[in-house]
């Protein structure tokens, strides 16, 4: 032991000159000054300054001089030793020497190291190439500009807080940045999905380009950086590459002293470290297992050191932290814990028009975490009782609406007198702009309904994120007798909406993505539920054909393994017989697949074909590479699709058949095939009304008579048989087509998800049909052109595109456990 | 970091968003690792109470899964069925470290004969 010389102070020695280290020397001295001689080791060549205002200085809304923390002078005058641009190398904890790169030794009584962290790079090739770098310090920024001021392309790896900071400074002085994001959603830790995707929609607005799910390969370049491959193929130009995945903590020195570390340097609550004479702070630093990568956490441990030091207890007990972008003009806020969980309720508001979205989390009538996405000036006041663990009974009905509304005393806190409490010329409604005396006048005059409101004076007829506030006038102006009925039934619990406003909204707001429509009819659940999430990623479908993007979490089990789940799990399998018309190949390739893979029954179906029982997942792939090798498709015997057609027949054979039956069924599976509908759609063409195809109960049938074709709609087997009504008669089998196509359009245009036919045609009745189909001619030409036009997009074989490798993960377990071993983790 | 209690399964990303993977365990039941909108990881017992359908298979929406044979709905924090259902499926502690899913090993093989 070095014992100090009795004249001489003890020496504190801190390896660090960032934000932690300095603010620890602050907090010491502002308790005691003169406890310590101090010296200060920093590893870049400058004073202490404000990393975490790098961001604003890249995007030049601020200088280096404006984000320096302590100037030369406050070394000086606290008597601070400032080692800079010489990074300690050596910790000898035996001897109490720190020796830095120079070969400069100090000694010292108390060490404290706050190395801060280091950015993580990820291990591809070409990670070293010139113009690869990472944003961490000034140096980095001073890099980026260099670039920037070159102009070109950027591409930022990381769609965290620091990557979208450094993308938008990049973007603010004119380059192109290209954001690519490993996971689903932006700021993933932070934002849910519903505000990832508001962010990334603003972002996009604004010129960046943002590819999630976007998993890097390679950096490629012969001198320096030239382009970004993606393991999908995928190669994006660069002139500079940014490396923001994330960052971790700097451990090396402390490890190399032989302190106890874990994912950081371990500390106790005032901030010691294994070594009773070395302490750490900041983001080097893990305290109860956890460790901090902001900046609120460091302050609070700042103080609890320098009380440990001075001899006062005061320990830390962990932060709760909350995030904030640093990108001028988006607001968004995150804190605690959104992950929800059992008694968790979520509290969500949306306003559409001004591109809102605000989502507490509470559970017991407390707070246990907030998103908000742009309008966050509510957030600190969230955060502040989250972190009080304040009951929020009292305000709970007004919390959503912000402090001022909440903590306006007992007559606002209640949503009714709020509303009571406005001017009769308040705005109620912007689309349609309706005033709250506007919409009591309606009241009044007998709309007692939220659809007699839509109705008659247009109050959230149109976006619909007024609702809310109209239902509260209705309960304000009827008091008990306004039970919240609606005529027609919303979608789901998720939303007021029905299927017709949501589907009628998709065309007119040109929404395509499932998060878009949540929003902007002011979904009240952050990701939907089980019943709206496959209606609403089949309505984008038929609206957008050519651009729809699938989601494969938004498909029932069935559509996403594209097989029939069996009651033990297993799948059935049934390849595509075109109009029940097989040949030996096909039967000899399906007999294999059976033996093969120990299909356990197999099973002439209803609809003409043969269905393979008790397929294991793992198995699907390579069933349908075998039976796409003997030229068949998938089936979609799992669909919400076209299903089969089922033909007898006809001419060709049979001594009552009238047209070739068996011919049109082959051409109208042709043209039908790989159609996603409402619900599922059988077709039937009988070659004679002795009918032994059954085309009287199927959606869409076809009797040959003599003269021509009866076509036949909206019949079904099932629970309720219904049988078909007659649409029309028609000549010629081109114009069979032509009327099948113009009705499925219609159809899958017009149905709700999950109705058949039947109970369609039951409710628009099979006049409206009609006179759309047959008597608009212009019409049914229109409909049918398009429905030839999605079918461009939609007939493409599933089980081809899975045998070929795509979504390879729905087939495979992640791991397997063996007793005592874990195989197949990768 | 794996220790005797925890058994790494694999990679974070290779669960996806809303959805699930499985994990067979041999000669016990096999286990359902769900990932919710928002990164975090579940993990029940891959066995609906109802019937024992597949869950893994279900949609899974905030921290609830849809069974794909009936629609119940099972809690994944809880593994407890909602609504007017009654039934629970065994949970698997489950945490992410260093972007590693790791699975605790003693309920992970409590199904075993």
């Amino acid at each position: 032991m070095i014992a100090s010389p009795p004249d001489q102070k003890p020496h504190l020695v801190v390896i660090g000159n960032g934000m932690a280290g300095c603010r620890a020397v602050e907090e010491i001295l502002a308790r005691e000054t003169g406890k310590f001689r101090i010296t200060i080791f920093g590893a870049e060549p400058r004073v202490n300054y404000n990393r975490i205002m790098l961001s604003p200085v890249l995007a030049g809304e601020k200088s280096f001089e404006d984000i320096i923390i302590n100037g030369p002078e406050w070394y000086t005058e606290n008597g601070i030793a400032l080692i800079s641009g010489d990074p300690v190398v050596g910790i000898d904890r035996a001897a109490k020497i720190v020796t830095a790169k120079s070969g400069k030794t100090v000694s010292y009584n108390k060490l404290l190291i706050a190395t801060g962290s280091d950015p993580f790079i990820i291990p591809v090739p070409g990670k070293d190439l010139p113009g690869v770098v990472t944003f961490r310090d000034l140096d980095d920024v001073d890099k980026m500009l260099a670039a920037a001021g070159l102009g070109g392309n950027a591409v930022v790896i990381g769609g965290g807080l620091l990557g979208l900071e450094a993308a938008h400074g990049l973007a603010l002085r004119g380059m192109q940045v290209t954001v690519l994001h490993l996971m689903p959603t932006l700021m993933e830790r932070q934002l849910d999905e519903a505000a990832g995707w508001l962010l990334k929609s603003e972002l996009e607005r604004r010129g960046q380009k943002i590819l999630t799910g976007a998993d890097t390969a390679e950096i490629i370049g012969m001198k320096k950086v030239e382009a970004v491959r993606l393991k999908d193929g995928t190669e994006i130009p660069a002139d500079i590459v940014v490396m923001a995945v994330g960052i971790r903590p700097s451990t090396r020195l402390a490890k190399e002293a032989g302190l106890a570390v874990g994912r950081g340097i371990q500390v106790d609550d005032h901030m010691v470290t294994s070594d009773a004479d070395v302490l750490a702070v900041g983001e080097c630093v893990e305290h109860q297992g956890q460790v901090y990568g902001l900046v609120a956490p460091l302050w609070e441990m700042c103080r609890s050191l320098a009380d440990g030091l001075t001899g006062t207890k005061n320990p830390y007990t962990g932060s709760v932290t909350s995030t904030k972008l640093k990108v001028s003009g988006i607001d968004v806020f995150s804190a605690g814990d959104f992950s929800g969980g059992d008694g968790c309720e979520d509290i969500v508001l949306r306003d559409a028009t001004r591109g809102i979205y605000k989502r507490v989390i509470v559970k017991d009538d407390k707070i246990l975490g907030a998103v908000l996405y742009g309008d966050t000036a509510d957030g600190n006041w969230y955060f502040d009782l989250l972190k009080k663990g304040e009951d929020i009974s009292d305000i709970r009905d007004a919390l959503i609406f912000g402090q001022a509304f909440a903590s306006g005393g007992g007559a606002t806190a209640n949503p009714i007198d709020a509303v009571a409490a406005l001017p009769d010329d308040a705005e109620i409604c912007g689309c349609n702009g309706v005033s709250k005396g506007k919409v009591m006048a309606c009241i009044a005059g007998g709309a007692h309904t939220l659809d007699a409101v839509r109705s008659t004076c247009k109050a959230s007829a149109s976006c619909g994120s007024c609702t809310g506030l109209v239902e509260n006038l209705l309960q304000f102006a009827l008091g008990d007798e306004f039970a919240g009925e609606r005529d027609a039934k919303p979608m789901c619990k998720c939303t007021s909406f029905t299927h017709e406003d949501v589907r009628a909204a998709i065309l007119e707001k040109s929404l395509k993505e499932i998060p878009a429509v949540m929003q902007a009819l002011s979904w009240s659940t952050p990701d939907g539920c089980s019943s709206c999430r496959p209606a609403l990623n089949y309505y984008l479908l038929c609206a957008w054909p050519a651009e729809h993007k699938e989601d494969p979490q938004s498909r029932f089990v069935n559509e996403r393994m594209h097989a029939n789940i069996q009651k033990d799990g297993t799948y059935s399998v049934v390849p595509r017989m075109w109009g029940g018309v097989t040949t030996p190949n096909e039967l000899r390739a399906i007999a294999d697949a059976a033996d093969k893979y120990g299909a356990r029954m197999v099973k002439v179906t209803g609809g003409q074909r043969l269905d393979l029982f008790g397929i294991k997942k793992e198995d699907l792939p390579s069933i349908w590479a075998d039976l796409n090798a003997a030229g068949m498709v998938s089936g979609h015997a799992y669909g919400k699709a076209l299903r089969t057609v089922k033909t007898c027949v006809g001419s060709e054979w049979c001594r009552f058949g009238t047209q070739d039956s068996t011919g049109l069924g082959i051409l109208l599976e042709q043209m039908t095939w790989g159609s996603w509908m409402p619900h599922k759609f059988k077709i039937a063409v009988s070659g004679c009304p002795r009918n032994c195809a059954e085309a009287t109960i199927k959606d869409f049938g076809v009797i040959c008579v003599d003269s021509g074709y009866e076509l036949l709609v909206g019949g079904n087997g099932g629970i309720h048989l219904r049988g078909t009504d007659l649409l029309c008669k028609v000549a010629t089998e081109e114009e069979a087509l032509e009327y099948c196509g113009a009705f499925i359009q219609l159809y899958r245009e017009e149905a709700r998800y999950l109705d058949r036919t039947a109970p369609w045609i039951e409710r628009v009745g099979l006049d409206y049909v009609k006179a759309k189909v047959v008597e608009d001619e212009e019409g049914r030409k229109a409909l049918y052109g398009r429905f030839l036009h999605a079918q461009k997009h939609l007939q493409k074989d599933p089980w081809a595109e899975r045998a070929a490798g795509k979504e390879a993960h729905l087939h495979q377990h992640i791991a397997e456990i063996r007793p005592f071993a874990v195989v197949g983790a990768n | 970091m794996v220790t005797a209690d925890w058994l790494d399964i694999g990679p974070v990303d290779q669960l996806p968003a809303l959805g699930a993977r499985t994990l067979p365990v041999q000669g016990g039941d096999e286990i359902a690792i769900f990932r919710t909108a928002n990164g975090s990881v579940y993990a029940l017992v891959n066995k609906c109470p109802h019937k024992q359908g597949p869950l893994s298979q279900g949609i899974v929406h905030d921290t609830t899964v849809t069974c794909p044979l009936h629609n119940w709905r099972i809690s994944l924090v809880s593994g407890e069925a909602l609504g007017d259902d009654v039934g629970c499926v065994p949970t698997i502690p489950v945490k992410i470290d260093g972007g590693r899913i790791l699975i605790s090993r003693k309920e992970a093989l409590q199904g075993m004969a």
